[in-house]
């Protein structure tokens, strides 16, 4: 069954298309990552998966809710992290995942966030303010935060921005380990190819609003005659696609 | 959870968020109470000054002011309080997140509408009991139409609160000035301080259909001949009525225009 379903999606600002009627899907379970340069549409995609922006046109189905008309349905099975959406700072990490606990509507919030609070090390920074954290820190919280609810579909925009590369392989290993434990579906933004290539089962690489190619990633790995996702996304980036790519659109 | 429970739970969550922010900032718990305790202090000096100096019925319109004061401070507050707990939300860079949770506007503008009224009470309270301690002017002696006087006044306070919550939802930070000045421009209409006779012919059209003129009417009435005056409260309550649905419409129009432009993805900046 498909956790995320897009269909011919779109969205223009007057003359300036943003996302150019891109179709994709994922599967409960799997992992997909959006990659591409600045502008290429990323932001965009996920704000409309998350129902923060109206497309234009095409359809989101989320979960089998479709975003137009049901989102509320969709959003309480999902859950969002980005580390350029803070969380208030003077609350403390306790307090602000208290408040998305009963926004979520988690039951037994205050187990919950014990829970995360072990399982992301954070128990030390409970009662800490969160604008008292870290870059790293912060991150950690985010990603518990979005994690109260035991999401269904989780959209992380670069998850581990910021975090050393301990901590950041941590956090990987806690998204593979969540994934794996509940089946869920994970779309990841990311410009952290080693990330990628560990994390996604799929990825979709975008460019001025447009997929311009698809596949596992040893799937691109071998296409482009590539040993990392880096010289793959640079290829895509600066127009040297391999001629096994021409139409894969 | 029934779906009742579950929207309560989920306003409760958005009160929650800035009761724990008050909690953690007592500035915070002060400016909510400097304000209308300064203006009473000043308007209650005046009118007790010039009662002493020109006589009984100078007194009573004292009391008048006084009370007029207090009640103004109901709207200005609940038009503040919603306003900026709104606007806290796009100073921390969190209305992101608010907006992917299955909160629905509705239960964030009744969220909004709590704290605000929170906010307003702990305002007019420490007010209303300087007036009594200092001017000997009992608010409650008005009676129970005190809680209309109160209703009403609140219900234009979010209005307007709406009306700049659109507006900031459109325009963004840059619109939130509004939040608290925007009230001030209507209080020459509201009839607060003097009768709507005293207006120029030309502009009294202006302060009938604000709902406020017709509450200070009818708080006047009540004060100075002890009678009340259905009427005026009556066209109160059914301006009201038009400004919160003209409010609402606004509100949710601006948040189809925000989510269609991508403005929610920007709007602190």
């Amino acid at each position: 069954m498909k956790a995320i379903t897009v269909t011919r999606l779109s969205k223009s600002y007057g003359e300036t298309i943003a996302v150019d009627g891109i179709d994709f899907e994922v599967e409960r379970g799997r992992t997909l990552g959006l990659l591409g340069g600045n502008g290429a549409g990323k932001t965009t995609t996920i704000a409309m998966l998350l129902g923060l922006l109206i497309p234009t046109s095409g359809q989101i189905r989320i979960l089998g809710h479709d975003m137009a008309r049901d989102r509320f349905a969709a959003l309480a099975r999902m859950n969002f992290s980005s580390p350029y959406v803070a969380l208030p700072h003077r609350l403390t990490v306790r307090e602000n995942l208290q408040v998305y606990g009963h926004l979520y509507n988690v039951r037994q919030v205050a187990r919950r966030i014990a829970e995360l609070a072990a399982e992301l090390d954070l128990e030390a920074l409970l009662d800490r303010a969160a604008g008292e954290l870290s870059a790293g820190q912060k991150t950690r919280v985010a990603l518990a935060k979005s994690l109260i609810n035991r999401p269904e579909v989780l959209l992380l925009d670069e998850p581990t921005a910021s975090l050393d590369p301990d901590t950041g392989d941590l956090v990987r290993g806690w998204l593979e380990r969540y994934r794996d434990e509940t089946g869920c579906t994970i779309l990841l933004a990311s410009h952290n190819m080693a990330e990628v290539e560990r994390l996604c089962s799929d990825v979709l690489m975008l460019k001025k609003g447009c997929i311009v190619d698809r596949g596992t990633p040893d799937e691109l790995l071998v296409r482009y005659g590539r040993d990392d996702l880096e010289q793959v996304f640079l290829d895509i980036a600066r127009d040297r696609a391999h001629p096994q790519t021409q139409g894969a659109k | 959870m029934s779906g009742f429970s579950a929207s309560a739970r989920r306003i409760w969550g958005m009160m929650f968020r800035h009761l724990a922010l008050f909690r953690r900032s007592w500035p915070r718990l002060v400016e909510l109470m400097y304000w209308p305790v300064l203006q009473m202090c000043i308007w209650g000096f005046t009118a007790s000054f010039l009662a002493t100096r020109t006589g009984s019925p100078a007194a009573l319109a004292g009391g008048a002011l006084i009370g007029g004061v207090l009640l103004w401070e109901v709207s200005l507050r609940s038009q503040m309080g919603m306003s900026i707990t709104f606007l806290e939300e796009i100073w921390s860079r969190n209305l992101g997140h608010v907006f992917v949770s299955p909160l629905r506007p509705g239960e964030l503008v009744a969220a909004l509408i709590c704290m605000s009224f929170l906010r307003m009470m702990a305002g007019v309270i420490p007010a209303a009991l300087l007036a009594w301690a200092l001017y000997a002017f009992n608010m409650f002696a008005l009676g129970p139409v005190l809680v209309l006087f109160f209703l009403n006044l609140m219900i234009l306070g979010w209005s307007v609160a709406l009306a700049v919550v659109s507006l900031i939802l459109r325009h963004g930070a840059g619109a939130e000035a509004l939040a608290w000045s925007v009230l001030f421009g209507i209080t020459p209409f509201a009839a607060v301080f003097y009768p709507v006779s005293a207006l120029p012919a030309v502009v009294r059209p202006i302060a009938f259909i604000v709902p406020a003129s017709h509450v200070f009417e009818g708080m006047r009435a009540a004060l100075l001949t002890g009678v009340i005056d259905w009427g005026e409260l009556g066209w109160a309550f059914a301006l009201n009525v038009v400004w919160l649905i003209a409010a609402a419409w606004l509100f949710r129009r601006q948040f189809q225009v925000a989510r269609t432009r991508g403005a929610l993805l920007s709007i602190g900046e």
